[in-house]
């Protein structure tokens, strides 16, 4: 791919590049300079407009717009509050993120809070990450220390004053309202909408919440010019994507990619994933965090048209549901042939279940439902029966609920039973070799 | 038992309460239940009273949220407290079998703690780190690319 561009790790290694000093040295803050005295807020909202970015916390709603919803009544203050839950699993991108280049998400709040007219802005950190939380809290008093945090930013008489809230350890406070209500001191339990954060969000004011790494964007498109920005990727999939790599393949880690790079060249160069293990080949892919629909890989690579699938917003989905699934958080998740798809699908389920914050029905018995019947077909106690009672219960519980846990609950068990329907049955068939430790199903479609 | 942080501790609270608008100490509460927990090892229904005392809100409004987040050790555990990950991406990176070694070697199941006292074994949800899997937690330190040797010498330095 001709553009190889690093917009958000191109310093990541640099040593030292933790501390203010050394971000500063490699450009740094420039577009905390550029934004505060260069140009006014509306200007910067109209750079991310252009820029065509789309949230990356897992919905890719566009972030510009976003912005441009935020309720602005007279004397009521506005918040921008930063989404670091990172509890998608097989997602670790914001992790890394922070953990290695905190004065860019630092950098990038401030010009979105000023853009944005919030002088109080939070980063919320999923409470098991304590020791990030430290990392961000000394950059933040480097900052400070360096007059671009505080009051009066700059000589600007802009005042911004930025505080990382720990979470509690629970999945559902990555869903925006339950975050504001955990960040308010109460437990985590989405909110009914409307009304939408951008009416009535934080302690009832406007707020607007972004990803990690939505925001550390920012400074490149203030630097750049959301037009740049949006000559980068392809379609409206602009910009880079920061993907979380898992599984069977010979490099895990976190990979920046340009949007529209070919699966497999993702896939199996060297430069990315190298492939599978050695001896071994792709079973399948979930391609965009847990919640999102597990794709065997001859779907992966190929669309239902016989394209050549791209690592993009449009590619991903393609087909739909049938035979796409979508990028969501960019946690990738890569299994071969030694995958169990029926344990790994109970996995999934249990975890929903655990996390399920109780509020509506469906999503609270739906899910304990799906993980008993699953725990019962791996462990070779299933009927043939209960394949389409999972399917009736994850359609029962789709768009049936406050917020979108109960469809992420519901889609990787939809879509396994989808294309890996035979290895359920096989496990029912089989009981006694199925739950052998090791014994995995070999008969579905796969692509070497 | 009564229960009182530090003098450092209460500084630290007080401090958190500030960052919040006026009329939202409430806000402080799960930094707070941190602090509690770092001092006391564990969140007893004293030391939500205490916390409850501190942001003047009531008793309740901590229980619940104590209850809430899976973090907060509602009863007593061990001087360390091992949470290990066991989602599916941790699981195709190896960490079923890692851990199934773990647990033999403490001679204790998930949610217990060994006779000794040294070590609690707690199973947590994905702790975003999946490409860097099997991972366990110990306080705030992360400890990744488990292997059982890696793990041996884990528990045996924690033991010395
Ligand atoms: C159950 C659930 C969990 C979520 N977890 C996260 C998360 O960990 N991090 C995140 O940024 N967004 C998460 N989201 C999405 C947020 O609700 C929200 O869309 C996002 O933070 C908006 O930021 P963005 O527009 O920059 O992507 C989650 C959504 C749901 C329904
Ligand atoms: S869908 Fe599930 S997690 Fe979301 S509000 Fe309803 S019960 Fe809670
Ligand atoms: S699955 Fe273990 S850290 Fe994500």
């Amino acid at each position: 791919m001709a553009n190889d561009i690093k917009i958000l790790t191109e310093h990541i290694n640099i040593p030292g590049i933790e501390t203010f000093e050394v971000y500063r040295k490699a450009g740094g803050y420039n577009a905390v300079e550029k934004a505060i005295k260069k140009m006014s807020p509306d200007e910067i909202v109209e750079e991310v407009k252009k820029s065509g970015i789309r949230g990356r916390g897992g919905a890719g709603f566009p972030m510009g717009m976003k912005w441009s919803f935020l309720a602005k009544p007279e004397g009521v203050p506005r918040y921008l509050v930063c989404n670091a839950d990172e509890s998608e699993p097989g997602t670790f991108k914001d992790h890394y993120l922070m953990k290695n280049l905190p004065h860019l998400l630092i950098e990038g709040m401030i010009v979105s809070s000023f853009a944005l007219g919030a002088n109080k802005s939070f980063i919320y950190v999923r409470g098991e990450l304590m020791y990030v939380v430290r990392i961000l809290e000394k950059a933040i008093e480097e900052a400070k220390a360096a007059g671009f945090l505080g009051k009066n930013i700059l000589g600007s008489g802009y005042d911004l004053e930025l505080v990382v809230q720990p979470g509690g350890g629970a999945y559902i406070c990555g869903e925006e309202t339950a975050l504001l209500e955990s960040l308010e001191g109460k437990r985590g339990n989405p909110r009914n909408k409307p009304p939408f954060p951008a009416v009535k969000g934080l302690y009832q004011s406007p707020t607007v919440v972004n990803n990690v790494e939505s925001i550390a964007n920012t400074p490149w498109v203030i630097n750049h010019g959301g037009e740049e920005y949006a000559k980068i990727g392809i379609g409206r999939s602009t910009g880079t994507k920061l993907i979380s790599a898992s599984g069977h393949i010979k490099n895990p880690g976190v990979y920046e990619i340009t949007l529209g790079l070919p699966v497999d060249e993702f896939m199996n160069s060297d430069q990315y994933l190298g492939g599978i293990r050695d001896g071994h080949y792709l079973k399948a892919v979930v391609a965009g965090g847990s919640s999102v629909p597990i794709l065997p890989a001859n779907l992966f690579y190929k669309t239902a048209n016989g394209e050549d699938r791209l690592m993009s917003y449009e590619s991903l989905s393609d087909g739909g549901f049938p035979t796409g699934t979508m990028l969501g958080s960019g946690g990738f998740i890569a299994m071969d042939e030694t995958t169990c798809i029926v344990r790994n699908t109970w996995n999934f389920s249990r975890f929903y279940h655990h996390e399920s914050c109780g509020q509506c029905s469906p999503c609270r018995e739906g899910t304990g439902w799906m993980e008993k019947v699953l725990h019962r077909i791996e462990h070779g106690h299933g009927t043939m029966s209960d394949i389409d009672l999972l399917v009736d219960v994850a359609k029962k519980i789709e768009g049936n609920t406050i917020c979108p846990l109960g469809d992420a609950a519901a889609w990787p068990v939809a879509s396994a039973i989808r294309h890996f329907r035979d290895e359920f049955e096989w496990h029912i068939n089989h009981p006694n070799e199925a739950t052998k430790p090791g014994a995995v199903y070999m008969g579905a479609e796969i692509l070497a | 038992m009564s229960v009182t942080f530090t003098e450092d501790k209460l500084k630290k609270a007080q401090e958190i309460i500030l960052r919040y608008p006026e009329g939202r100490q409430k806000s402080a509460l799960l930094p707070i239940l941190h602090l509690a927990q770092e001092q006391f090892g564990w969140v007893s229904s004293d030391t939500m009273d205490y916390v409850a005392g501190l942001l003047s809100i009531t008793p309740v409004e901590v229980y619940e949220v104590a209850t809430f987040y899976t973090m907060f050790h509602l009863e007593p555990v061990g001087k360390h407290v091992i949470e290990y990950c066991r989602t599916g991406p941790c699981c195709a990176m190896g960490g079923e079998e890692v851990f199934s070694h773990l647990k033999t070697k403490l001679g204790i199941k998930a949610n217990e703690t060994t006779s000794d006292g040294l070590f609690t074994l707690k199973e947590v949800e994905c702790l975003a780190a999946c490409g860097w899997g099997p991972c366990f937690q110990i306080r705030e330190k992360y400890f990744m690319h488990l292997t059982n040797q890696k793990v041996d010498d884990i528990i045996e330095e924690l033991s010395k």
